[in-house]
């Protein structure tokens, strides 16, 4: 059991795929304009990573190593398109304000990266709850930063209005510029954090 | 005129980059320096718009007789990792030099989400085959435009005085974002 929870811990703050790794990074802007659409995002993501690991890794002795890259976008395609079907039907709104970036997740280096790194080595459990970590990791991360973009660029959190009507939002937050701002801002904050430790560990 | 339209809009309003945040890794990853940027985009340009040819006539001619448009996002991905280690075995067969200069950008512009980004909107807004190519074209053009701007200002960075913290990736991206409202300005251009 304390395999499985070490994965989990790997993949949600040890190895967390947006800040440690810098890894996925063209949804972790695009799409945390509201914190709603950062968790779908995160939460598709993560159903993509942890039905793919487990694939990969029952595959993994049949799998060629020559051809494994191709096959493995095979494997990661074919559970993308069956997640934008099925958000197409039931979650139709969420569909609509997530967009290109539904089938973008092929190419999101994340998983491709789990399936390189973890999943053609290691058994098919295992690697299911890697894929669990790195895509609750992953959901946090991003809705994180959907939470401050939305607080401060709309003046909401999860669309009720939370800030004092006097309080006028930049709507530049929300815009692209925002999300480059945010994730700029809490990488610097980390890395401090991350020196003050260090320093602590050497006295 | 239209076309005209199309390809500064490309360009400028709706750049990858900056406004659409579509092939973020490899612009963080491979603008250090100017000339690498370039070598990136050329490549880029290349592949993009023969994979907005290629994934056009596969959709068109292939998908939507068979009746399997849902299977877009699994074809187009092959088309272009097809795509991309056809261009890789070309180059180097017809001009060993342009090889050695893209050569290692070759591999990764298979999962550099622009090319797959500029293949769905292609076929989400029904361009036609000229549309789509130029749509594709103008797009990587903007995409190498912002990359070799934003080396340049990265390799000035470098020589700079700046807070321990921000150091490397946080004032690179604080960077994108004062692009980004720079780019924000050519909004209007295009109604």
């Amino acid at each position: 059991m304390n395999a499985f929870k070490e994965r989990l811990k790997a993949g949600i703050v040890v190895d967390n795929p947006t800040f440690v790794q810098v890894l996925g990074m063209c949804p972790t802007l695009a799409v945390t304009t509201s914190v709603i659409n950062s968790i779908g995002m995160g939460l598709a993501t993560t159903v993509v990573l942890v039905f793919s690991n487990l694939a990969i890794s029952l595959l993994r002795k049949f799998i060629p190593s020559k051809i494994r890259i191709p096959a493995f976008i095979v494997v990661i395609a074919s559970f993308v398109t069956i997640i934008d079907l099925l958000l197409q039907a039931y979650m139709a709104e969420l569909h609509a304000s997530l967009g290109l970036f539904i089938p973008l997740i092929v190419v999101n280096c994340i998983i491709l990266g789990r399936a390189e790194a973890y999943a053609s080595k290691n058994k098919p459990l295992p690697s299911a709850f890697d894929g669990l970590g790195m895509g609750l990791g992953f959901t946090l991360s991003l809705s994180v930063i959907g939470m401050i973009r939305e607080l401060l660029g709309a003046g909401q959190l999860f669309g009720i209005t939370v800030m004092p009507a006097f309080y006028h939002p930049p709507i530049i937050m929300i815009l692209a510029p925002g999300a480059f701002f945010t994730l700029g801002t809490l990488m610097a904050i980390i890395n401090t954090l991350k020196a003050r430790k260090h320093k602590e560990a050497q006295k | 005129m239209n076309l005209m339209l199309l390809f500064l809009g490309a360009v400028l309003v709706n750049n990858f980059v900056l406004s659409k945040f579509l092939g973020i890794c490899a612009f963080l990853g491979v603008s250090k320096r100017i000339e690498t940027s370039l070598g990136m985009g050329a490549a880029v340009t290349f592949v993009m718009g023969l994979a907005s040819m290629m994934s056009y006539i596969v959709y068109r001619y292939i998908l939507v007789p068979l009746k399997l448009e849902y299977l877009y996002t699994l074809a187009f991905i092959l088309v272009i990792a097809a795509l991309v280690q056809f261009v890789e075995m070309v180059i180097q067969k017809m001009s060993p030099s342009l090889y050695s200069a893209l050569g290692v950008y070759l591999p990764l512009i298979t999962t550099n989400c622009a090319v797959l980004g500029v293949a769905i909107l292609n076929m989400q807004k029904n361009y036609t085959l000229i549309e789509s190519i130029i749509n594709g074209v103008g797009g990587a053009i903007g995409f190498t435009l912002v990359m070799v701007l934003f080396a340049g200002i990265r390799e000035r960075i470098e020589n700079n005085d700046i807070l321990e913290s921000f150091k490397g990736l946080p004032i690179a991206l604080v960077t994108a974002g004062f692009m980004a409202i720079a780019f924000l300005g050519f909004q209007n251009l295009i109604k």
